[in-house]
């Protein structure tokens, strides 16, 4: 495809013996907007400083608009960073911290100027050029960190961690802007967070990175609705993950009890792991439900109620909630065929496509 | 409260025993001629004597190029040791030196350079004869250096090792080469430590006597120097004094040539 800007095939990256990413393979589109997800330590920094030529793969080829780039140094590569810890230059104002790449390009001054203005207004920071670093906020800072890149008109903007250092409020008001910022300019943006919120909210695409592989790419809603495993569903998202086993396509068993279900494709009584999303459990009358139980614990969080049941096997389900219940109270969960999420052991990403697609289209 | 001030007392008793009296006694002691009667003469013979100000121009030469030289030394290899890994190891190789007595350091010097030392053994041993080495400006301004390197390496050192290695890669990261990187990001961040390690060597290089005197052999006589013998040799303290407060002058201006724009930096 012409739109594909970038490419990762099969790109392993090793210090000494400890292997940090195995067999990497991805493709990004231009203009799009990407979240690198992950916990630290799985890699997803690693990915970023290899897209920016900080470092070198072991192993396997990094393609940039059809162009290998392994060796090519990073002041020679069409993408910039926005830094966790903003790296600005500590010895320039605003504006010549903007200026920095066009000034190493030896574009003209005046028009130097006239793209830091602009620059700066893009970020809303109009004025601002003349303030030494230190007066500026956190807030600022990282507006001025984003315009220091944006100016250069990079093909691939790459952001680490880049909202982790604000407090809640400005993280979020930051999330919508960066949105509207990457659809505006239309370039690729790579976003990498370990704050799977964050993920959900921007990007167009995320890729789930654990272990130094990636577990799992899609749309929000497709990692949501849909994880791949054990470790995407916990990691994406609150849920209920129990053990069950697959009586045949479309009829799951949890401890015993059968439910029905959207899923199929697997081996007749295969041992599955089955996820329920605590806001797609009701609390109902005892009657109603599918699942009877004791309410053991009830927070209020705002937005909701977080409620922990113990069913009759012992089990524990946590339900979100708009509606109070009592601690203590006896009373039934119910849920619907299409809450239930079921998730085979040790399957690929591949294979869980294909799974999906097998019996998707025979709807 | 009490406390507090309970706290400051040993400090305060040390700078007014050490710092303020001397420098007060100095600046009285500078009124006074051999004979004890209160006089500006001292100033006054300061000024218009030739052989003083020929002493200060010499000095103040003298201790430029001395800096300037260890500056040149110390910048790179600051550079380098930052580089290094096990870096805290080679510093302390560089700093080692300064564990051992000037004096003896000087000593050690003068048997290496001497007609009969190892190094004029060596030339000979080569071919190329002996030389007179010691008592030139070229040996006393290499042992003045090799004295100083340390005092300049070791704030040049630390000024780069404080910059983040997240400025470099932002550096690189929008566009600049290592000259380019260097030149823009590195050399002005390490500035502080540019500076401090000046003054740090400019200002004890004005008054060096004792290299002056062992490896200079007297040839190079500075304000140290002339100090020296107005109050061991001449016994007119009242003009080693004077002298003195010129050097405490000196050394305020350079600390304030090379101080102060350290907070200001972005605001330009």
């Amino acid at each position: 495809m012409a739109n594909n800007i970038m490419e990762f095939r099969h790109v392993e990256k090793r210090f000494d013996d400890n292997v940090v990413l195995k067999d990497i393979d991805f493709t990004i589109e231009a203009g799009k907007f990407y979240t690198l997800l992950g916990p630290s330590g799985s890699g997803k920094t690693t990915i970023l400083r290899l897209i920016a030529g900080f470092d070198q793969p072991t192993s396997g080829e990094i393609r940039f608009a059809g162009r290998r780039v392994n060796n090519v140094p990073a002041n020679q590569r069409q993408v910039n960073t926005v830094f966790q810890d903003y790296a600005l230059f500590p010895h320039m104002n605003v504006a010549e911290n903007v200026a920095f790449g066009l000034q190493i390009r030896g574009v003209k001054k005046a028009e130097i100027e006239r793209r830091v203005q602009e620059a700066l207004k893009l970020v809303q920071l109009e004025g601002y050029g003349e303030r030494a670093i230190t007066a500026m906020s956190g807030g600022q800072r990282q507006r001025v960190a984003i315009a220091r890149a944006i100016i250069n008109k990079p093909q691939v903007l790459l952001l680490d961690e880049a909202l982790s250092a604000l407090d809640h409020k400005l993280r979020v008001n930051m999330q919508t802007e960066l949105r509207q910022l990457q659809r505006q300019l239309g370039i690729t943006f790579i976003f990498v967070t370990h704050d799977q919120e964050e993920a959900l909210a921007m990007s167009d695409q995320i890729m789930i990175i654990n272990d130094g592989t990636i577990q799992q790419s899609g749309t929000p809603v497709d990692i949501y609705d849909e994880p791949l495993n054990h470790f995407v569903a916990d990691f994406i998202g609150e849920s209920n993950i129990v053990p069950g086993i697959m009586k045949r396509d479309y009829l799951v068993s949890i401890n015993g009890q059968d439910f029905e279900c959207v899923d199929a494709g697997m081996r007749p009584n295969e041992r599955v792991e089955v996820v329920i999303r605590p806001e797609d459990l009701d609390i109902t009358t005892v009657e109603n439900g599918q699942l009877v139980g004791t309410v053991a614990t009830q927070l209020f969080r705002g937005v909701d109620y977080q409620i922990t049941v113990h069913d009759v096997r012992g089990h524990e389900w946590k339900i979100n909630s708009i509606h109070k219940t009592t601690v203590g109270a006896q009373v039934g969960i119910s849920f619907d065929p299409e809450d239930i999420h079921v998730m085979r052991y040790n399957e690929t990403e591949a294979d869980f496509d294909a799974r999906l697609d097998s019996y998707e289209e025979d709807d | 409260m009490r406390q507090k001030i309970l706290f400051i007392v040993p400090y305060a008793l040390w700078i007014v025993l050490f710092v303020i009296a001397p420098l007060v006694l100095i600046f009285y002691q500078s009124f006074f001629d051999i004979s004890g009667h209160f006089t500006l003469g001292n100033y006054a013979d300061y000024l218009t004597s030739r052989v003083y100000l020929k002493m200060t121009l010499n000095s103040v030469w003298y201790a430029f190029l001395i800096t300037l030289v260890t500056l040149l030394i110390s910048y790179p290899t600051a550079y380098v040791l930052d580089r290094l890994p096990n870096k805290q190891f080679w510093l302390l190789l560089v700093i080692l030196p300064t564990w051992i007595n000037l004096l003896l350091k000087t000593y050690a010097f003068i048997g290496l350079f001497s007609r009969t030392g190892s190094i004029n053994q060596f030339l000979r041993f080569v071919g190329l004869g002996s030389h007179q080495l010691l008592f030139t400006d070229a040996s006393f301004m290499f042992v003045a250096a090799y004295i100083e390197i340390p005092f300049m390496v070791l704030p040049i050192f630390n000024s780069l090792a404080e910059i983040s290695p997240s400025l470099i890669n932002a550096s690189k990261d929008l566009g600049a080469s290592q000259w380019q990187t260097f030149r823009k990001v590195v050399l002005p961040l390490s500035m502080p430590g540019v500076k401090a390690g000046i003054q740090a060597v400019f200002i004890p290089s004005l008054s060096l006597f004792m290299i002056t005197r062992l490896i200079g052999g007297n040839r190079v006589i500075t304000l140290g120097t002339a100090i020296e013998e107005h109050f061991l040799t001449t016994q007119n303290w009242g003009m080693g004094s004077t002298i003195g407060m010129i050097l405490i002058i000196a050394m305020f201006i350079v600390m304030f040539v090379t101080g102060e724009t350290k907070q200001k930096g972005g605001s330009r």
